[in-house]
């Protein structure tokens, strides 16, 4: 059914998930407020920035990162230069890959949940004595928990479902940056058509639970509020 | 610009482009690493046909790996030739009655050598293997890649498979690993003798043509897929003195 390298990607793809979703909410939440609080005239350009993940084939990304990464590249050539090593084909250059990659599905969610409590409820904080940071936490997290909760799947599932990006720096090193779309895809091209499914329909699964979930959870609290 | 006229415009762009094709357009599925060659080679079939009857063939090339071809020819894929990267999945194609009993023939051997982009850094013997002066080994996956079996198999010659294992990445196919190693991410890797003869590249570095008593040369095998003499007629083009020549010259072994 699953041999080791099967059982091996699906660690090493939940490890590089969970791994990349925690990064991409500490990166994305203040990116995120940031965007949906500024009057800044040229916000629409970093808007835009942040969502070419989403029209940008995979494999683009890769491609640049690949380069980039390399030791002729910039960022490669630095850390290279200042003694360090380079990070394609390791499992950190994976998670900077997802990261960049899954950006806009955790950054949109959370700006449309922060744009939607509005200025009224900060400021009555602020009027009670509230803290900026204290503000931010009690009352803006809080409201934006649906917010929070599905750019926390999307990011996750997103990341799981990689496969450009990986292709093109991870080298597919058994336990290290070899992922499961990487694994069902060698499956399919190994014409082991039975063990591409177990893992396929595996995923699909997988993903529908987690999509279901986002949608029962928004549902219940949206009736929550409404309720309120 | 109303809706109806910008959905009018589509439709006259939508029969424009479907009639134009309706000729004589022959759909062949190619190994990636056999692609530049053969687009050299569909360009003088199509100048030849266009002279003497006056109705230019037109040939569509798919590149892709073959597993994938494979895949999509088993399911029902419109294509009319197919150019496999290896001889098992024209044999298993045949043997599945998805393609023409008979047609199928060896159109090219695969050579590899190893290659880095540093001048001088591989040596005319390859002991370069043995210094282990580098992090990565760039080579194809062994278990999808015909090239990359064939690297498995000199590393096992060479008794190296076991303890390079740590410096191994694989590329999904023989173009990937090139990519890998021409992006100087690994700093050698066995790609096919094809690629760095490739016209369009500027060959830098060095590399080691692997002797062939220590690996199988890589049978790349072509089948008829769909009976019609386009088909065949281009076929036999591919095993012409003209064709022959630009194989040899892209750096395949002939049969």
């Amino acid at each position: 059914m699953l041999n080791e390298f099967d059982i091996s990607a699906l660690i090493v793809t939940l490890k590089l998930a969970s791994v990349s979703t925690i990064i991409l909410l500490l990166i994305g939440t203040p990116i995120a407020w940031w965007l949906s609080q500024t009057r800044f005239k040229f916000k629409v350009v970093f808007e835009a920035i942040i969502a070419l993940p989403l029209v940008l084939p995979p494999t683009v990304l890769g491609f640049y990162l690949l380069i980039t990464l390399g030791p002729n590249g910039p960022v490669g050539g630095m850390l290279e230069s200042l003694g360090g090593v380079s990070i394609a084909f390791t499992f950190t250059g994976l998670v900077v890959g997802s990261v960049i990659y899954s950006m806009p599905f955790v950054v949109q969610p959370l700006q449309n949940s922060f744009s939607g409590i509005g200025r009224r409820p900060m400021e009555v904080a602020a009027t009670l004595g509230a803290s900026p940071l204290d503000r931010f936490f009690t009352v803006a997290v809080p409201l934006a928990r649906s917010g929070f909760m599905t750019a926390t799947v999307l990011g996750f599932a997103h990341t799981v479902g990689e496969f450009g990006v990986v292709l093109m720096i991870g080298g597919n090193i058994p336990g290290e940056t070899g992922v499961l779309s990487i694994a069902i895809y060698d499956h399919v091209e190994a014409m082991e058509y039975s063990q591409a499914h177990w893992l396929s329909g595996g995923l699909l699964i997988l993903s529908f639970i987690m999509l279901l979930f986002v949608y029962l959870f928004n549902r219940r609290f949206s009736i929550m509020r409404s309720g309120d | 610009m109303n809706k109806i006229n910008l959905l009018s415009c589509f439709f006259v762009i939508y029969v424009l482009s479907t009639t134009h094709v309706a000729a004589d357009v022959l759909r062949v599925a190619v190994a990636s690493n056999f692609y530049p060659t053969m687009k050299l080679i569909a360009k003088r079939y199509e100048l030849k046909t266009g002279g003497s009857s006056g109705q230019q063939h037109k040939v569509v090339l798919i590149p892709g790996s073959s597993g994938k071809h494979f895949a999509q020819i088993m399911n029902g894929a419109p294509f009319d030739v197919f150019f496999s990267a290896d001889e098992e999945r024209p044999r298993l194609l045949e043997k599945e009655g998805k393609a023409q009993t008979g047609t199928r023939y060896t159109y090219a051997l695969g050579k590899l050598v190893l290659w880095s982009p540093i001048d001088g850094f591989i040596d005319s013997e390859g002991l370069v293997l043995n210094q282990k002066d580098f992090r990565y080994l760039a080579i194809a996956n062994p278990k999808i890649s015909p090239y990359g079996a064939s690297a498995e198999e000199v590393l096992r010659s060479l008794r190296l498979w076991d303890n390079m294992q740590d410096r191994l990445v694989r590329g999904e196919n023989i173009t990937q690993t090139f990519q890998f190693v021409s992006s100087s991410n690994a700093k050698l890797g066995f790609v096919a003798y094809s690629q760095i003869q490739n016209p369009s590249f500027f060959l830098r570095g060095s590399f080691w043509e692997v002797p062939q008593s220590i690996y199988k040369p890589i049978q790349q095998q072509a089948i008829l897929l769909k009976d019609s003499s386009i088909g065949k007629e281009f076929l036999s083009f591919v095993q012409s003195d003209e064709s022959l020549s630009i194989i040899s010259k892209s750096g395949y072994g002939l049969p």
